[in-house]
């Protein structure tokens, strides 16, 4: 399992890189470091495909890992640091219920690779809490109802943060947008429209 | 069991109104803040140390014997620390997605690379899928005994109305978000610990015992939160057992197996598909005189049974036929409220028709026959009215066929269900120590219906003390066992049995402090906190310091369901409402109102409550218009095992919906009874029947996805035709 770790800073992998290094393919050997290819005249790092050393920024605090690059982010932040708020249920960007923010935006984290998130703030529903005191949408769920049996709400949650942070008096057609890629099986979108409600009438101090 | 001292006033009932502070309110789930900040741990979440991870390996094929299977590869794969076959060379496999290799590796890639290594070769052998036609399944079609009430053939020639339809809806399944599974690890030669996914946690070491070879005293199951079970969840399953023998092969290490989605949807949840062609006779006053039903389809190889019909109404002249078809589909498992959706819309979608036939409003058609719903029938009788209130029926509805132009047509569709519920055996353990804390064991499960905070609010209100001073601990089977939550009976038997206990224990405490108090024990009350004379609360004692008479001594007494007094019933009565838009042009369906009015005798929490019957409509909706488990005829395989395909309802798809909750002093003396099935029941029939009313023709089958609506308009008139 991987760690929690003082803060460190390293380099990653951006995303420009990432792209130009898929669809190449190459027999790498078993190496813990990247492998630096020249593509179409630029310089490119190719990992795997064993276990490579990542670092993540997660809720604030720096986490380390050997993973191998095909893993997700989602599988990473549950196998590697117990980070198990972001649940796997679909596991194919269908649910949200592995919903986390990548610098600031909702992402399935079922649909970003681990490797890809590295030098970005992650955000999941364990960073919510304020000082140890319940987000106010976090209190808004548990006054509306707007959960049964919990396992889309962690999803539920981060994305109506977002929603918020973007949109601090949402219509109800911003919640269908804001909330459309989200789906709970108990039935509990009666309890989400109010709490999102109340959240947006506490947030504007209402 | 602890001494009981009840002696004159031994009476086990709930409180009078006026004594209830907590029960019948809004309270908020004690669990809530825990799943809201992604702390409560599922069984999906459980990270044991040097845990392994269980991949399996399934058969592609429908039917099919296995001619060659090799493991080697896997077993020599670095990191792989177990390869289990579930079947052998020889072995007939009758479904596609049965399990045929578990595997055990370090990390879950490196299992699925072992999945891959292994090699399968099978002889295909002929399937069948299809569920739709029981002429055509040949031997496959399995007719049960028809059964005969009244005189129907009498009835249905003095009947002067016949309407004849065909409805019906196909295989569903749970999809629950959180996937069937287990951690299973043993410790030692001898005891096995299993964290598992379950909505029966007192019966699942029973289950496990005789194919691990272990007693069930030595196995140990633990569950703090579940997600979503809804009847699918009461057994190990063969890839529980899978995982406890993969870890005894890896020397005890834990093992992790969670279905992948597309299994979790292939092989954990079905619900069996029900088709039938139904005949109502009636007078032209809408007095309903003869059923004939046949009825047909699949919950895989074990037939299906009959279903209750006609549903609610006992009509007094009826034929009933049932041909079970098997088919080569994963086995059906009890979905909320089995047999229930299905009779409910094989006898709604009827009645609605039979009510266009008449030029009759459906809601009047209900009530002119509602007294065939028996000793109920005044209930219904009165949440018909107030969900007609609710939904401004009256002002609303129109003959069948939205007579306005434009392609947008509006409707109104109505029905009745019931379910039993009454509360399941039971045992708890309330104990409450010298400091005043009260602790309640009971080896039960929360399946989101609210069931920790629902034993919380039943044990302060009966000690007289706040929400925060109770703390229920369940998901153990160390605890005294509770049954398994099914049939919506989960609410009854825990209520039942945490106010026995807490009367009992009550009753001791009385005794402790009574010569305190200068008072008999039978004098006393408790009381916001404190122990006090009847009608003299000058004469009172805090809980805390009666605590302190303990003697430094625990005291616990053990709590039971069934028991002595009524404390919980059977019978819940509820009617739905469904107001809808349908495009004809696209055959687009949008819900834009529905009302459910349901009873269930005494509610524990409001809250809670209402959040099953919104969450009944909603799941409602969902398979009224969105699921079903397509069955490939040609590969037998399941084409939607996925999410994007097997499409569940989204907050933009349920409209704007309506509780209420039947309450007063007619439905608390029935005591407690479940509420999780019966607002799952009706949304089916209602929509369908909202659709019929809205487009003028009926459209048979569930799912009413957008073919399926053209479809029957194409047709001009449906299923639905004049005998």
């Amino acid at each position: 399992m991987g760690k929690e770790v003082p803060d460190v800073k390293t380099g990653s992998l951006s995303r420009r890189d990432f792209l130009k290094v898929s669809g190449i393919t190459l027999t790498v050997p078993l190496i813990a470091g990247p492998r630096v290819l020249r593509v179409a005249g630029a310089e490119v790092k190719v990992f795997g495909p064993g276990k490579v050393p990542m670092t993540f920024t997660i809720n604030g605090k720096t986490y380390r890992a050997e993973l191998e690059p095909r893993v997700t982010l989602l599988d990473a932040l549950r196998n590697e640091f117990d980070l198990t708020g972001a649940k796997r249920v679909c596991d194919r960007g269908t649910c949200g219920a592995c919903t986390v923010l990548l610098d600031g935006k909702p992402v399935y984290a079922c649909s970003v690779l681990a490797i890809e998130a590295q030098g970005k703030a992650i955000t999941t529903v364990e960073g919510l809490l304020q000082e140890g005191r319940l987000h106010p949408i976090q209190q808004a769920f548990i006054e509306n109802d707007a959960l049964q049996c919990g396992f889309c709400t962690p999803g539920f949650v981060v994305a109506c943060k977002a929603l918020l942070d973007r949109t601090p008096n949402p219509t109800p057609e911003d919640l269908v947008r804001g909330l459309g890629g989200n789906l709970c099986r108990c039935g509990t979108y009666v309890g989400i429209r109010a709490a999102i409600a109340q959240a947006a009438r506490m947030q504007r101090g209402g | 069991m602890a001494e009981r001292n009840r002696v004159e006033v031994a009476e086990y009932k709930w409180p009078e109104p006026e004594r209830r502070r907590l029960i019948g309110t809004r309270v908020s789930r004690v669990d809530g803040p825990e799943k809201v900040t992604g702390r409560a741990k599922y069984t999906y979440d459980v990270n044991r140390p040097g845990m392994l991870a269980g991949k399996i390996l399934r058969c592609p094929h429908a039917h099919a014997r296995i001619v060659r299977l090799d493991t080697s590869a896997a077993e020599k794969m670095p990191g792989v620390r177990a390869v289990l076959p579930l079947k052998k060379v020889g072995d007939e496999i009758l479904w596609a997605g049965d399990e045929v290799v578990a595997v055990a590796a370090v990390d879950e890639p490196t299992a699925e690379d072992a999945i891959r290594a292994i090699v399968v070769e099978y002889e295909k052998l002929p399937h069948y899928v299809l569920d739709t036609d029981p002429k055509a399944a040949g031997e496959r079609a399995r007719p049960t005994a028809e059964q005969i009430e009244g005189d129907p053939d009498a009835a249905f020639r003095e009947a002067e109305v016949v309407v004849e339809g065909v409805y019906g809806m196909p295989l569903i399944t749970h999809c629950c978000l959180e996937a069937h599974g287990s951690v299973v690890e043993w410790e030692g030669e001898n005891q096995v610990l299993v964290h598992i996914s379950t909505q029966a946690v007192s019966g699942i070491a029973g289950q496990m015992a005789g194919p691990l070879g272990v007693p069930a005293s030595n196995i140990r199951v633990k569950q703090d939160h579940i997600g979503g079970g809804f009847g699918s969840k009461f057994s190990p399953d063969s890839w529980g057992i899978a995982a406890a023998r993969l870890s005894k092969m890896a020397g005890g290490r834990p093992v992790k197996i969670m279905l992948e989605r597309d299994a979790e949807l292939m092989v954990a949840g079905a619900r069996p598909s029900y088709y039938g062609r139904v005949r109502v006779g009636a007078k032209r006053d809408g007095t309903v005189i003869a059923w004939e039903s046949e009825t047909w389809g699949t919950g895989g190889i074990p037939p299906t049974s009959a279903l209750p019909l006609p549903y609610v109404l006992r009509i007094p002249n009826q034929r009933k036929r049932h041909i079970a078809i098997v088919t080569n589909s994963g086995p059906a498992r009890a979905w909320r409220a089995p047999l229930h959706p299905q009779a409910c819309l094989l006898t709604m979608a009827a009645l609605d028709d039979l009510a266009a036939e008449l030029r009759m409003d459906p809601l009047d058609l209900l009530l002119k026959n509602i007294g065939l719903a028996g000793e109920r029938a005044d209930v219904y009788r009165e949440e018909l009215q107030i969900a007609a209130e609710l939904m401004e029926w009256k002002k609303k509805w129109h003959p069948r066929g939205d007579p306005s132009p434009g392609p947008i047509k509006r409707g109104l569709g109505v029905s009745i269900h019931t379910w039993p519920g009454r509360g399941h055996a039971c045992r708890c353990d309330l104990t409450i120590y010298p400091d005043g804390s009260v602790e309640v064991k009971l080896g039960s499960q929360d399946l989101g219906t609210g069931t920790r905070t629902a034993i919380a609010i039943v044990v302060a209100d009966t000690l007289g003390l706040p929400l925060d001073a109770v703390r229920v601990r369940i998901g153990d089977n160390q605890y005294p066992p509770a049954g398994g939550s099914g049939g919506s009976t989960t609410i009854g038997g825990v209520s039942s049995a945490a106010r026995r206990a807490a009367l009992d224990a009550l009753d001791q405490m009385f005794a402790r402090v009574a010569p305190l108090l200068n008072a008999a024990p039978e004098q006393l009350e408790a009381w916001e906190g404190r122990i006090r004379v009847k009608g003299d609360p000058s004469r009172s004692i805090a809980w805390e310091q009666a605590c302190a008479r303990l003697n430094g001594m625990p005291l616990t007494v053990r709590g039971e369901n069934p028991g002595p007094g009524e404390l919980t019933t059977a019978g819940a009565a509820g009617v739905q409402m469904a107001d809808v838009s349908v495009d004809i042009e696209t055959g687009i369906v949008r819900i834009n109102k529905m009302v459910a009015v349901q009873d269930c005798g005494l509610i524990i929490n409001m809250k809670t409550a209402e959040s099953q019957c919104y969450g009944g409509m909603i799941m409602g909706i969902s398979y009224a218009l969105f699921e079903e488990k397509i069955l490939d005829p040609v590969t037998g395989r399941m084409l939607n095992p996925n999410m994007e395909f097997y499409k569940l309802a989204g907050l933009a798809d349920v409209g704007e919906l309506v509780v209420h909750m039947m309450t007063g002093e007619k439905y608390d003396r029935r005591g407690v009874i479940g509420l999780g099935e019966p607002p799952v029941i009706s949304p089916g029939a209602a929509i369908s029947n909202a659709v019929a009313n809205a487009i003028g023709v009926r459209v048979p089958f569930l799912p009413l996805t957008p073919d399926r609506v053209l479809d029957a308009l194409a047709k001009k008139g449906g299923s639905h035709a004049r005998v």
